[in-house]
């Protein structure tokens, strides 16, 4: 196992996992979001090469309403 | 109900241009603190704006209660405005404005190439925070966006962030969500006046502060290209109703401004003939 932060929590993961593969753990729906690696956006045709790794930040976005 | 409104004349008044993009309405409104999501689709309907801000925000991983607003929000139909609300910083507005146009490629959105910029000093009263602000805009300007800049009503702050390559400025009326409408136009007059100066169509856009319909004509008399607004509408009793008072407002204050408005003068000039009065007593 491997501690990562996803949205400012503490999570433990199985191991170094792309993205795509951790998004599907979060069971986040797709289209309507953007990933943030280390302060760094993952382009979403990247999403399934991109590794993440023990200490790694993701910050995982969507839209809300707003002024 | 809603459609009873004439637009402008396009003839004679060309639609307002920000960046890249043409808006058909000079009103842009916000789509949070609405009471629930189809009051807020029925109430943007009502406005007759084709741009709406968004904020950019975590999802919530493990809450989630289902609904996303973009089920709410016909990304064909409207341009969405991504804002960077709630960032203190210009580290943190960067990396919201980078999300929020990632999330709008993603969905294919026109609103990808822009920002609303905001980066705030404090939260009791929502002011910017002027160098973060200018810091924060020159670097996404360099990085290929059109901002649109929100910031005070400060005409010196206002000339610096076009000097930097804001698509356009957007002074506040008043301070966000306070409805306390246009609190100092001369200050609104002069950042119009240098903007427009050599660059008569320079859109500068009066964000903030709208608290009733007359404060979004007097926006537009003022010589504003466009308002953008929300809470005014979300939080008013009826927002439906409020969104097409708005809208019939814009209207309204953006044709008396092209009108053209008489001069105020101190005494009172005769509207009937000077000439063949049944009194005994002439007007002079």
């Amino acid at each position: 196992m491997i501690e990562v932060t996803v949205n400012g929590q503490t999570q433990q993961i199985e191991g170094p996992m792309s993205v795509a593969a951790l998004l599907e753990i979060v069971e986040i729906p797709g289209p309507y979001l953007a990933v943030e690696l280390n302060e760094d956006v993952v382009p979403r045709e990247q999403h399934a090469e991109q590794q993440v790794a023990e200490g790694d930040s993701i910050e995982v976005v969507t839209l809300v309403g707003g002024g | 109900m809603s459609t009873a409104i004439p637009s402008n004349d396009s003839a004679t008044d060309p639609p307002l241009v920000v960046g890249k993009h043409t808006l058909a309405s000079r009103l842009i409104v916000g789509t949070g603190r609405y009471d629930n999501m189809p009051q807020m689709a029925e109430s943007l309907e009502a406005s007759g704006a084709d741009c709406v801000t968004v904020a950019v925000r975590r999802e919530r991983l493990y809450d989630r209660n289902g609904q996303n607003i973009l089920d709410f929000i016909d990304p064909d139909r409207y341009t969405l405005l991504p804002n960077t609300a709630g960032c203190y910083n210009a580290t943190d507005a960067i990396r919201a404005a980078r999300l929020g146009r990632e999330i709008l490629r993603n969905l294919g959105n026109a609103g990808a190439d822009w920002v609303k910029l905001e980066v705030l000093g404090d939260s009791k009263t929502l002011l910017p925070d002027p160098v973060e602000t200018l810091k924060a805009c020159e670097e996404l300007v360099k990085e290929g966006f059109s901002v649109l800049c929100y910031t005070s009503d400060d005409p010196i702050m206002a000339r610096r962030l076009k000097q930097v390559g804001a698509a356009s400025v957007m002074p506040a009326g008043s301070p966000i969500g306070s409805g306390q409408g246009l609190l100092n136009p001369n200050n609104l007059r002069i950042i119009l006046e240098y903007l427009k100066l050599d660059d008569p169509d320079y859109p500068v856009i009066v964000d903030a502060g709208v608290g009733t319909a007359s404060d979004v004509a007097e926006a537009f008399e003022l010589g504003a290209d466009g308002v953008l607004l929300n809470t005014a509408i979300a939080h008013a009793r009826d927002p439906i109703r409020m969104s097409r008072a708005m809208r019939a407002a814009a209207s309204a204050g953006r044709d008396a401004f092209l009108a053209g408005r008489i001069p105020k003068r101190l005494y009172a000039q005769a509207s009937s003939p000077t000439e063949g009065v049944i009194s005994s007593r002439p007007y002079q």
